[in-house]
């Protein structure tokens, strides 16, 4: 056999956006080691701010035109793909205005510069005297970013699993590195990473098997294996197809694979937490749409009831469990269980609309957690975050914005009509009853009733900020302009989503056609 | 007979450029208004009320002049469709928000707008010392803006829209006066209990959303389009089995029973009350509670090709048209005793509105007639709180007559109405409903038509002795505080008389010359003429001999003799009927208790009953809870179990299956 190498060819255009932020986040490393101690957190906002802007400039401009798979077929460049990553450059955007937040402090309030130290402490002082602060956030957050835009653009199994670390590895980082409630902060990292690593095992288990089974790690060539029904090696493929899922399914915190999410949640920093809910869940929803449209579709009639099981539990004990909590940001934890469960039920439409609707939940979803974790980091009661219910009453009478805007994000979670949420909650339960048969019939009246459990959760705290007498001393810091314009983004397109659909719903609709 | 209605209704259906003026303007003026109410805040605290009533006076204007327009062509041609914009368009379903201005929507919006815009004028004076002033009129505002959406829309998704925005703005306003101080202004009126009022409501409510959103679903399921052209177009094609249109039927009828409190649903009606009283004349008597009368005939073509899920409209209407009148008897709150008369009367319409085509138009004729005069009546109440220090009981109450002559003369007007003694508008109406309900073969005509015959009587009874009690018979005011009966001001009494007029004449004018029946036959369809089973003249005789009976006994017992100052012990049946024939107590054991039970089961898988001792649930331990805690108990290796127990679990499920 003469085999000979040939490079494989790279279509850079379709590629740049991925380019630039791995670029932009290495710049970052170097600022971090370089750039003076007293303007090194300034560099580092406008440089990830830039680098979000170029990719996203490169992928509206350039990409657009230059669709198709490109690395020999390890990444392909399609119409859900851009869509895609241009919501996670959108959402990343926001998230790090967020981010950035000083409060008045050295560095990003949010974040802790040296892992023994409390705010306001001798060991804080001393961590800033010694140079260490908290840009490094920024890089982190580049690469994550890179990993969510690869995510949904995998064109084989190995692709994504380097994803999937890639964008794993920074957010466990991040995550430990809350300033405020520092133990259950690095418990959290912990418990993220041992069991990423747990899900992380048995993805690569099912992608061996897929493998076993196919004789290929492409998604079209597992595709065609299915569809030419090699009877033989049958045992391998069902197993592997649903193994790969829990590893994409812990991603977005579906139940049985859940029980990390409120305890990452509450122990991140709020921004990162906002970040997280909003970008990890987009770009592993990616993933698992190019994973069930694309590889594993011809076998979907085996395993479609068993993620639709996964879907009606998520649901269930996503809302169910929202009732019980007293803390805002657990609440919100097992809100964004209840909602992976609702995004289940369109993926599970196989259709083409189905794939629009969960990409215009995905985006519509993400906004408004974003906002709302930004709004709870400004809720402080003295030094600390004001997580507890609690804590919350009568906040609508000292500080009418932010109550505000808190309530309409909580009302879009409810998906009341003419908010983003009833227009995604549509727009993804549609396609489950028209094309879903009668498991997508049960699953939309479950979601149904879900939706309505969840109302009551979030109007109860609606009625708790309104309806109370204030305890305590609950104040909303004033936030900086920055933080300003991303709360601004996030809620605008927000309402814009929820009254004026039709423009992101036709673009989602132009950019559903996954490329085989 | 329904299918060839069907093929009328789909004719008459066609839309025609009839009503020129846009529709959306109508609905925009009250909403702008709210906005502007809202985010300009204290800036527009001067000019605010004025501009909002002023406001809904020009929707009211813009109603007209649809009328007008909708009157100037022939009758078939009355019904424009106008679009908004492309709403939802996703793939293959495309949603355009529209505008259906046909007879049925007029009537409606003319109703709305009309009697709201009274209640905005009896605002001004009856809110006029409330600090939040503003905020009142900005909810009323939108209020009525969400109720015209609701009628306006052209689709069961667009009217979804209305339908919870008229929610919000019922929530919001029941529980207005959840900050102030108890006994500030309304004593007994605690802040909790008004809070928790509109809790009630909105859950409520939210049962009723759920029949509503699933009907829809599954209308979009069957038909693949939510708008109603497509729904008729499609029943009328046969594109859907009997058993599925009975269940949308029945849904829709759930959401009906939510949003117009009708049994099983209508706790909440009597506690909704605790809202100012313009808000119970506006949103809880004369137009949102009817929505759920407007749905059932709104969709009519799927109850007639559902004849099963009609018959249970007409049974629901009939269950509360008799609840609501035994409920009656027993109240002395004044504004609950009016409560339960509206709930009984809207069982009235259901009743009619599930008696198929003989009774649609009567149904909204009523409805119409009711919210003249159950709007003044229940605005009378607030002219005689506000007199009395915003006391409810009427054992408290008695020979106001002397004191109020504008608020005994219109209330009278309201009471003769509702009683339905000739010429008054109630009569018009009301017999119309009896009359159809004795029409039909078998044992329908028989239990529907003596429910809605006897009903008659009771509400001429409880009614009477709410006149009687209120007005007539000997003072038994408090002396703490010190009672001063007097007359309210003008911007108050002056919408009473102009209700009270329409409910002395307004049936007059549309009932014995057939104007309104024709009307709405373009949408209704024309009815096949039926007769009673028993003639005409001796259901009427008989009506009206009940009705006397009825009045005649209250006056006896309220008018001529003494009311105790304190109720006395009374009957079961009485003492059954003052706790709402225990509605409460059975939704507690029915539905909140298994509820709770549930919610405090699946809580013990969650770390906040670790500590549960504090929450008090950590004595409820035992193997199976113990073992649920300590699910999510905060360790690594115990979630990792789960995934993993999850995974074998799924991965079993699938070989045993394949």
């Amino acid at each position: 056999m003469d085999s000979q190498f040939t490079a494989t060819a790279v279509n850079y255009w379709a590629i740049m956006p991925i380019l630039i932020v791995f670029g932009g986040a290495l710049v970052g490393v170097l600022v971090e080691a370089f750039a003076p101690r007293s303007s090194r957190h300034s560099i580092q906002v406008a440089l990830t701010l830039l680098t979000v802007v170029l990719a996203f400039g490169a992928l509206v401009w350039k990409s657009v035109d230059d669709q198709g798979s490109t690395l020999a077929g390890a990444l392909m460049i399609d119409g859900p793909t851009l869509f895609l990553q241009g919501s996670v450059l959108l959402l990343s955007f926001v998230a790090v205005l967020l981010m950035a937040e000083k409060f008045g402090s050295a560095g990003a309030d949010a974040f802790t510069p040296m892992g023994a130290a409390v705010p306001g402490s001798p060991l804080e002082a001393a961590a800033a005297r010694a140079g260490w602060g908290t840009g490094e956030v920024f890089p982190l957050a580049l690469f994550s970013i890179a990993g969510m835009m690869i995510f949904p653009a995998a064109g084989d199994l190995l692709t994504m699993f380097v994803a999937l670390e890639v964008l794993s590895l920074p957010l466990y980082i991040l995550t430990g590195l809350a300033r405020r409630r520092r133990l259950l902060s690095q418990e959290a990292a912990l418990k993220y990473f041992l069991l990423g690593s747990f899900s992380s095992a048995f993805f690569l288990f099912g992608s061996a098997l897929l493998y076993g089974y196919a004789g290929s790690i492409q998604f079209g060539q597992i595709s065609a294996a299915i569809s030419a029904a090699g009877v033989e090696l049958d045992g391998l493929l069902l197993p592997g197809a649903f193994f790969v899922l829990v590893g994409l399914l812990f991603k977005v915190g579906a139940v049985p694979f859940h029980m990390w999410t409120p305890d990452v949640y509450q122990g991140a920093p709020t921004p990162v937490t906002g970040f997280m809910a909003a970008c990890t869940k987009l770009a592993a929803f990616g993933a698992i749409l190019r994973l069930a449209y694309t590889g594993i579709d011809a076998d979907r009639w085996d395993w479609r009831l068993a993620v639709g099981a996964i879907a009606a539990l998520t649901m269930i004990v996503g809302s169910i469990l929202s009732v019980a909590q007293t803390d805002i940001k657990r609440l919100l934890a097992y809100s964004s269980i209840a909602h992976a469960g609702f995004i289940l039920v369109g993926v599970l439409a196989f259709d083409i609309t189905g794939v629009t609707g969960v990409m215009f939940y995905l985006l519509a979803y993400g906004l408004a957690t974003l906002a709302a974790f930004g709004v709870i980091a400004l809720v402080r009661d003295g030094n600390t975050e004001a997580s507890h219910i609690g804590q919350w009453a009568g906040l609508g009478r000292r500080h009418p914005v932010v109550a505000g805007v808190f309530a309409l994000l909580l009302l879009t979670f409810a998906g009341i009509p003419l908010t983003s949420g009833f227009t995604s909650k549509f727009a993804a339960f549609a396609p489950a009853i028209a094309h879903g048969g009668r498991m997508g019939a049960v699953l939309v009246v479950i979601g149904v009733l879900c939706s309505a459990i969840t109302a009551f959760v979030y109007v109860r705290i609606i009625v708790l900020m309104y309806f109370s007498d204030a305890k305590g001393e609950v104040v909303a810091l004033t936030p900086s302009v920055l933080t300003t314009l991303g709360l601004a983004i996030a809620v605008i397109l927000t309402i814009g989503l929820g009254i004026f659909p039709s423009p992101v719903l036709d673009l989602a609709g132009q950019a559903s056609q996954f490329l085989r | 007979m329904s299918a060839l209605l069907t093929q009328l209704a789909l004719e008459t259906a066609t839309s025609s450029d009839a009503v020129s003026m846009p529709g959306w303007w109508l609905i925009a003026l009250p909403l702008a208004g709210a906005a502007l109410l809202l985010l300009g805040g204290r800036a527009t605290n001067s000019f605010g009320p004025a501009l909002a009533t002023g406001l809904s006076w020009a929707s009211f204007g813009l109603g007209v002049v649809a009328l007008l327009q909708l009157l100037a062509v022939d009758p078939d041609q009355r019904s424009t469709h106008q679009t908004l914009f492309n709403w939802i368009p996703a793939g293959a379903f495309q949603l355009s928000a529209g505008l259906q201005i046909d007879t049925l929507s007029v009537s409606f919006v003319l109703l709305i707008t009309f009697v709201g815009s009274l209640i905005h004028v009896y605002s001004l004076g009856y809110m006029s010392h409330d600090p939040d002033k503003r905020r009142f009129f900005a909810y009323l505002n939108f209020f009525v803006a969400a109720m015209l959406l609701l009628v306006l829309a052209d689709s069961f998704l667009l009217l979804f829209v209305g339908w919870e925005g008229v929610g919000l703005a019922s929530y919001l306003l029941i529980g207005f006066w959840n900050t102030r101080e108890a006994g500030a202004i309304a004593p007994g009126h605690f802040a909790e209990a008004n809070a928790a009022a509109a809790n009630k409501a909105f859950v409520v409510n939210r049962v009723g959303d759920i029949g509503l959103s699933l009907a829809i679903a599954l209308m979009f399921a069957t038909f693949g389009a939510v708008d109603f052209a497509s729904v008729n177009a499609g029943v009328a094609a046969g594109g859907a089995g009997t058993a599925t249109l009975t269940a949308i039927g029945l849904l829709l009828l759930l959401g009906a029973c939510g949003k117009s409190a009708q049994f099983p649903l209508q706790s909440w009606l009597g506690d909704a009350m605790a809202g100012p009283t313009p808000v119970s004349a506006l949103i809880h008597a004369a137009t949102m509670v009817t929505a759920g009368v407007y749905l059932v005939v709104r969709s009519h073509t799927i109850f007639e090709a559902a004849p099963n899920a009609q018959l249970a409209v007409a049974i629901v209407g009939a269950i509360t048209l008799t609840y609501g009148a035994i409920v009656g008897c027993a109240k002395d709150d004044i504004k609950k005793a009016l409560a339960a008369s509206t709930m009984s009367q809207i069982g009235y319409m259901m009743l009619a509105a599930g008696l198929g085509p003989v009774g649609y138009a009567f149904a909204i004729f009523h409805l119409i007639t009711h919210g003249f005069f159950k709007a003044g009546m229940f605005l009378g109440a607030g002219s005689v709180m506000h007199g009395m220090s915003d006391q409810v009981d009427m054992r408290r109450f008695g020979n106001l007559n002397k004191f109020m002559k504008i608020t005994w003369i219109t209330f009278g007007l309201g009471w003769l109405a509702i009683l339905g003694v000739p010429p008054f508008s109630g009569f018009w109406s009301k017999d119309k409903i009896i009359e159809a309900a004795f029409i039909g073969e078998g044992w329908r005509p028989w239990v529907f038509g003596l429910a809605a015959l006897l009903g008659a009587g009771v509400t001429a009874f409880y009614m009477s002795r709410l006149f009687f009690m209120t007005f007539h018979g000997k003072e038994r005011w408090t002396d703490e505080p010190k009672q001063h009966p007097h007359e309210s001001p003008l911007t108050m009494t002056l919408p009473m008389m102009v209700l009270a007029l329409g409910s002395a004449g307004l049936g007059l004018i549309l009932g014995p010359t057939d104007i309104f029946t024709k009307w709405l036959e373009p949408v209704t369809g024309h009815p096949e003429h039926g007769e009673p089973v028993l003639s005409v003249p001796v259901l009427m005789t008989l009506t009206l001999l009940l009705v006397a009976l009825g009045a005649g006994l209250a006056w006896l017992r309220y008018g001529r003799d003494e009311v105790p100052m304190y109720a006395p012990a009374g009957n079961a049946l009485t003492r059954a009927a003052r706790k709402d024939l225990y509605q409460d107590d059975i939704n507690e054991a029915v539905f909140m208790w298994p509820g709770v039970k549930l919610v405090r089961s699946v809580i013990w898988t969650d770390n906040e009953v670790v500590d549960g001792g504090a929450m008090g649930l950590g004595k409820l331990t035992g193997g199976t809870a113990t073992w649920l805690r300590r699910i999510q108990n905060g360790y690594a290796r115990s979630y990792a179990l789960t995934m993993l127990a999850g995974i074998v679990a799924v991965l079993g499920a699938l070989w045993v299956m394949n």
